[in-house]
């Protein structure tokens, strides 16, 4: 099952300086949320600290009622960060332990088709592309279901073609498995084309600049107007030149 | 440039020439013999020690020697260099006083060691662990807690405990850290185990060397010496062969 995320005052320091926050922010249950903002904006802490790998100084996260195991949250990060002794498929089954071998075996079996990495099961991390690489990362975090995934920039490193059809790979994922996703970027196609919800972060500190819902298809077609100008108007955020909510009702039109 | 499958024949041009020269050296009497020994007599003198059973006695008790040193050198020093690498709290209290042991000269403990476990084959034996010791736990050490923070980050998102990180992604990420840790102690293994038997041994390479010096015989003093690198060089090279495997998945230029 899906979970909501809910993050209530959430703030980071480092070295007495507050890095991020504060922020509240609500995420629905089963919806793709996106995070975009300029590099340092303090997006990836926000993630981090999502996943337990870093300690707010202040807030409160809780994602479902808060006794998540987190062995329910993927976590994609920017790199593949695949163990390089293991093999791709080993690889995928690393978030598998403690199931039994027929259960860790169908599951990573599924995962592999999933992305399309059936012929690269057996190869090592250093026999692989780029891309591949981490459409396994992909699987890994994807292979033990969990019901919330954060993925940080995954597809940043990739080149265009790849990208687009990583994108779609995981709009063809979330359609799977129907997981609560937040997805960390800093590309306006990518978010707009992928999010249910698109949530613009400024900083440092980071806090929210923009917070809107595209009424766009779900997946966008990308070069429709109504998706350009949903762009120029994300742009304008972005860039600062306006600092608004908007939703469906306000429509893109207000910024151009 | 040069052929991947004749790449190793190479290495033998230096010596072979270096050998030529030996021969000719000798054979003009720019050496004396006393001094320098021509290469065939070194090799008639390495014949009449294989047929005569002393090579095998000899090689066979520095090996013995070798492997014992080697293998409680190696286990103490996996078994701390893992808890040091493992645990902050194991590392801040026993790594200094490990660096400063590691600072005292391995042969400055001859006396005590000869004082408290007498001249025979344990001395010798704890001499060798103790040069061992030290490459293993420093590289075992530092591999396990140096290993990339970004993959342990893997494991903690997949709610590995402490333990199951440090099993399955810090022991095999420090596995090539700790093989070179090993080879370095097999190498100093040998240098000890010889230092050991010059001290005083009543057979072994060592011993050889020690009596071909004592005897005026610079031939069998030579033929020790070949005999350290050959059975040096085979040990190492069955390290590097058994690490091989251990470690194909390492992306670097040699694999």
């Amino acid at each position: 099952m899906a979970y909501q995320v809910n993050i209530s005052d959430l703030a980071k320091f480092y070295d007495g300086k507050t890095v991020l926050g504060p922020i509240s922010l609500s995420l629905a249950a089963g919806a793709i949320t996106a995070i975009i903002g300029r590099s340092g904006c303090g997006k990836t802490t926000l993630l981090r600290c999502l996943g337990g790998l870093e300690t707010p100084e202040a807030g409160v996260i809780k994602i479902g009622d808060g006794n998540v195991d987190p062995r329910h949250i993927g976590y994609v990060f920017q790199e593949p960060r695949l163990m390089p002794w293991l093999t791709v498929e080993q690889n995928i089954g690393f978030g598998l332990i403690g199931r039994s071998k027929a259960a860790r075996a169908t599951a990573i079996a599924e995962a592999l088709e999933l992305v399309g990495l059936n012929e690269a099961a057996k190869l090592l991390p250093k026999q692989i592309s780029g891309g591949m690489a981490q459409r396994a990362a992909l699987a890994r975090a994807l292979a033990p279901h969990p019901d919330v995934i954060l993925l940080d920039e995954p597809f940043s490193a990739l080149d265009p073609f790849t990208r687009e059809q990583m994108q779609d790979h995981l709009l063809h994922l979330h359609q799977h498995y129907g997981a609560t996703m937040v997805l960390i970027t800093h590309d306006m196609d990518e978010a707009l084309a992928l999010a249910h919800r698109v949530i613009v972060l400024k900083g440092p500190p980071g806090t929210v600049a923009g917070d809107f819902t595209p009424a766009l298809p779900h997946p966008a077609e990308r070069t429709s107007s109504q998706f350009f100008a949903w762009k120029r108007r994300l742009h304008a955020i972005l860039s600062g030149r306006e600092e608004a909510q908007a939703d469906a009702r306000t429509g893109p039109q207000q910024a151009a | 440039m040069v052929n991947r499958r004749s790449a190793w024949l190479w290495g033998f041009i230096i010596p072979a020439l270096l050998l030529l020269a030996w021969q000719v050296v000798c054979q003009t009497q720019l050496a004396p013999p006393s001094i320098l020994p021509a290469p065939s007599l070194v090799l008639a003198t390495l014949k009449s020690m294989a047929a005569s059973g002393e090579m095998a006695q000899a090689v066979g008790a520095t090996a013995t020697r070798l492997l014992w040193g080697f293998f409680f050198g190696a286990l103490a020093g996996t078994l701390l260099g893992a808890l040091c690498g493992a645990s902050a709290l194991v590392r801040n209290l026993a790594d200094p006083l490990v660096q400063a042991l590691r600072s005292v000269p391995s042969l400055a403990w001859v006396p005590l060691l000869i004082l408290w476990l007498g001249i025979f084959e344990s001395s010798k034996i704890t001499l060798i662990a103790i040069g061992v010791f030290f490459p293993v736990y420093l590289n075992l050490m530092s591999g396990i807690a140096n290993v990339d923070r970004k993959l342990i980050e893997v494991g903690r998102v997949h709610g590995y405990s402490r333990l199951a990180r440090l099993l399955r992604i810090q022991l095999p990420a420090a596995l090539p850290a700790y093989v070179t840790g090993l080879r370095g102690g097999l190498g100093l293994g040998w240098m000890f185990v010889a230092a050991a038997e010059l001290l005083g041994a009543t057979n072994g390479l060592g011993f050889i060397l020690d009596d071909g010096e004592q005897t005026g015989r610079p031939e069998r003093v030579i033929a020790a010496i070949l005999l350290f690198g050959l059975c040096g060089k085979i040990t190492d090279s069955f390290m590097a062969e058994a690490a091989k495997r251990l470690v194909a998945w390492q992306d670097t230029v040699r694999n």
